[in-house]
């Protein structure tokens, strides 16, 4: 299992995370118990029995599928995910981002896939709080990630606005 | 020049901590080579033929004299004496261990240096016109504004991997000094009628495999609203961008495949939302910035010093460096000066550590204390006074400063080719050296006049080759290096693209190539007509029989 930081804490993962396999449908697929973050398609496919089981739901968006395609829908979701199938590819920041400037999404975004040490700080940045390491990657020492740099020029989720309007520069 | 305050110096400290970090990782064994390696190319850290490359931004060309300093002595310490200046303001040592950068970030951060975002798929060095601040045609310096967006893209959270590299140039003159047509965006200050400054924007614009020049996605945006709209613009690119296939991922593909108008419209759709958000420039900021860039603290002086007219009466070879590498000061009695790196025999834009330091103290000698970086990979005093010019000459042809070639064929762009780059087809260094060679005779080389020649060892075109009015590329054909020959490329305002003229040589017959396309002009040519416009007026045909002979007559018909 991989480890879950959240809040800046190790913490245990109470989601299963429902990836397609081959020759698996979003129709058909079967639903683990319990909390769970699903693929959108099996979203799209099953809404109501989603809905009706009771337990947290999360869905997750891979690399191409906008945060346009469940911005209607944002109430229905305790987590959503958002996949980077490569740490090298990097649409997932600008999902992360509309999701909560654009959208208002205020529940948890979990990075999953290739989620490594030194994106950790980005990451956070752009509107994650949840990041599933990679399996075999060192959480605890990942949480140092998270103060690599104290004051970023730019303005983003964690800061509302740039360096130039936060503090009174010297000149 | 910029100075940082703790806020900039504390960035690059933790930057120097974060890398240091990184290397002891991976040496650990805990970053695979594959996670490592997009951190060290944005540390501007390449594995290259012999060594690793590390890359050193300078940004937007600007250099303070202990700056220079700094690098000469990392030249000598880590390296081989020497250093590289590229075509995009950053200076490259060949011969480093890795894991001794850590320790050259270090020494680098103590001048206000760094190598961020140098390499890898990210936003670049912002680069401008060498002449930023002194040229007379200048509508606004663009040196503030670079400034507040190298800020602005220094590790920009949502931007650190991009489908590719991400290259932008800004231009506050009438003549366009920074390629800004080939980049993948450009920006040209301008000036309204009524007096409003913004930008005109470009985009899609680059050289390498697929030689594009860029459009204009918007004629007029206020400068205040810069960032807001490069973050629209860079958004819509870093979500659609293709990335299925790296010499496709540039954002010149994507603008070509949607159309300039709907990519524009994209861009605007995304900008709605932005504009007029936390990231717009305040006028607060931008004077803030602005006072690191006043004027100097000029003399009063005569608009032409009387002795250095004499001398230049007086001295032959004097009166040929101030034509060639000697440009006119917007302030009387000033002039702006370009050391020229292209004395022939040695690579274009290498520099020694003693050279290093030597420019430096010209620079503290003569132009308070800054230097800049060209694109044409030269270094520029731009505040010298005309009656300390003889002075300056005299110790910069001391220090094998004074070659007077600028403009002219010698003063070659050329990338570091084969001999160190990974990614070379062929060696540019000595076929270089070798047309340099061919044209030693000062009389011809300023017989020819103004010329741009460039060279890039390969398609990823770090010498500028498309846009040379000649350009060399070097091509592989199995296994032998081989050289082709593009025509009628040329920078500036009426920025194009140089076309082929036909089949490619071996090295050793390029010296020849270019002698006959050069006499071939040499005949051809009206009175003061420079290469470009003698070309233009004859077209590629009449080069292809000069070459080639009757073979592209027949071709040609």
């Amino acid at each position: 299992m991989s480890s879950l930081i959240k809040n800046r804490q190790a913490v245990a993962d109470d989601f299963t995370l429902l990836r397609l396999a081959d020759g698996e449908a979003a129709e058909t697929v079967a639903l683990p118990a319990g909390p769970l973050l699903v693929p959108l398609a099996v979203w799209r496919a099953r809404k109501a029995e989603l809905q009706a089981r009771g337990a947290p739901l999360g869905v997750w968006l891979d690399v191409g599928e906008g945060p346009e395609a469940i911005a209607d829908e944002l109430a229905a979701f305790a987590v959503i995910g958002v996949n980077f199938p490569k740490f090298t590819d990097g649409r997932g920041y600008s999902t992360a981002r509309l999701l909560r400037q654009r959208h208002g999404f205020e529940g948890e975004i979990r990075a999953i896939g290739d989620v490594l040490h030194d994106q950790l700080f980005l990451m956070a940045r752009c509107g994650f709080d949840a990041f599933a390491l990679k399996d075999g990657k060192n959480a605890e020492l990942a949480l140092r990630a998270f103060e690599t740099f104290r004051e970023p020029y730019q303005a983003a989720v964690d800061r509302a606005e740039p360096l130039f309007r936060r503090h009174r520069r010297a000149a | 020049m910029y100075r940082y305050d703790q806020y900039d110096q504390t960035l690059v400290d933790e930057r120097v901590a974060q890398f240091r970090d990184q290397v002891a990782r991976w040496q650990a064994g805990e970053l695979t080579d594959d996670e490592f390696r997009p951190l060290r190319l944005q540390n501007g850290i390449y594995i290259q033929r012999h060594a690793p490359m590390f890359r050193i931004a300078v940004p937007y060309g600007m250099l303070a004299s202990r700056q220079l300093r700094c690098l000469a002595d990392l030249g000598r310490r880590y390296d081989r004496g020497y250093g590289h200046f590229t075509t995009r303001h950053n200076l490259q040592f060949n011969w480093p261990k890795i894991e001794d950068v850590p320790e050259m970030l270090a020494a680098l951060a103590k001048v206000q240096m760094h190598a961020i975002q140098t390499s890898g798929n990210c936003i670049r060095n912002i680069t401008t016109d060498q002449f930023a601040g002194v040229a007379a045609d200048e509508i606004l310096d663009p040196r503030p504004l670079c400034e507040i967006m190298r800020q602005w893209s220094t590790f920009h959270p949502e931007f650190a991997f991009l489908p590719r590299k991400f290259k932008i140039a800004v231009n506050g003159a009438k003549e366009d000094r920074a390629l800004t047509w080939f980049h993948d965006i450009g920006l040209h200050i301008v000036r309204t009628d009524d007096g409003v400054v913004g930008f005109r924007v470009i985009v899609g614009g680059g050289l390498g495999r697929t030689p594009i020049r860029g459009e204009v996605v918007r004629e007029f945006l206020p400068w205040q609203d810069i960032l807001t709209y490069c973050e629209a613009i860079i958004r819509v690119y870093n979500r659609y961008g293709r990335r299925d296939n790296p010499f496709k991922a540039r954002i010149k593909i994507l603008v070509q495949a949607l159309g300039v108008e709907e990519f524009g419209r994209q861009v605007e759709a995304e900008w709605a939302h932005l504009k007029g958000g936390p990231a717009t420039i305040t006028q607060a900021e931008y004077e803030r910035v602005t006072a690191f860039f006043e004027p100097p603290a000029y003399a009063t002086l005569p608009a032409i010093d009387a002795a250095f007219v004499q001398q230049q009466a007086d001295s032959v070879p004097f009166a040929r460096w101030v034509e060639r590498n000697v440009r006119p000061h917007r302030v009387p009695g000033y002039a702006s000066v370009t050391l020229s790196l292209k004395k022939p025999g040695t690579a274009p834009g290498d520099v020694t550590s003693d050279q290093m330091d030597a420019a430096a103290d010209l620079a503290d000698e003569y132009s308070f204390g800054e230097l800049r970086v060209t694109h044409e990979q030269n270094l520029v005093l731009a505040d010298v006074e005309q009656r300390q010019l003889f002075a300056l000459w005299q110790e910069a042809k001391a220090a094998g400063f004074a070659t007077p070639n600028i403009g002219l064929l010698t003063d070659m762009i050329c990338c570091p080719g084969g001999d160190f780059c990974d990614l070379a087809n062929a060696r540019s260094i000595p076929v270089a050296n070798a047309v340099q060679a061919r044209f030693d005779d000062l009389d011809y080389l300023w017989d020819i006049g103004d010329i741009d020649l460039n060279f890039s060892g390969c398609m990823n075109s770090c010498g500028h080759h498309h846009v040379g009015n000649i350009g060399i590329l070097g091509v592989d054909k199995g296994n032998e290096e081989w050289y082709q020959i593009t025509l009628g490329g040329e920078q500036g305002n009426d920025a194009r693209l140089g076309k082929v003229i036909g089949p490619s040589f071996a090295a050793a017959d390029v010296p020849d190539v270019i002698e006959t396309i050069i006499r071939f002009y040499v005949e051809q040519r009206r009175e003061d007509e420079r290469f470009i416009d003698t070309f233009r007026r004859l077209g590629i045909d009449a080069f292809k029989v000069a070459v080639y002979g009757d073979k592209a007559r027949l071709k040609a018909a």
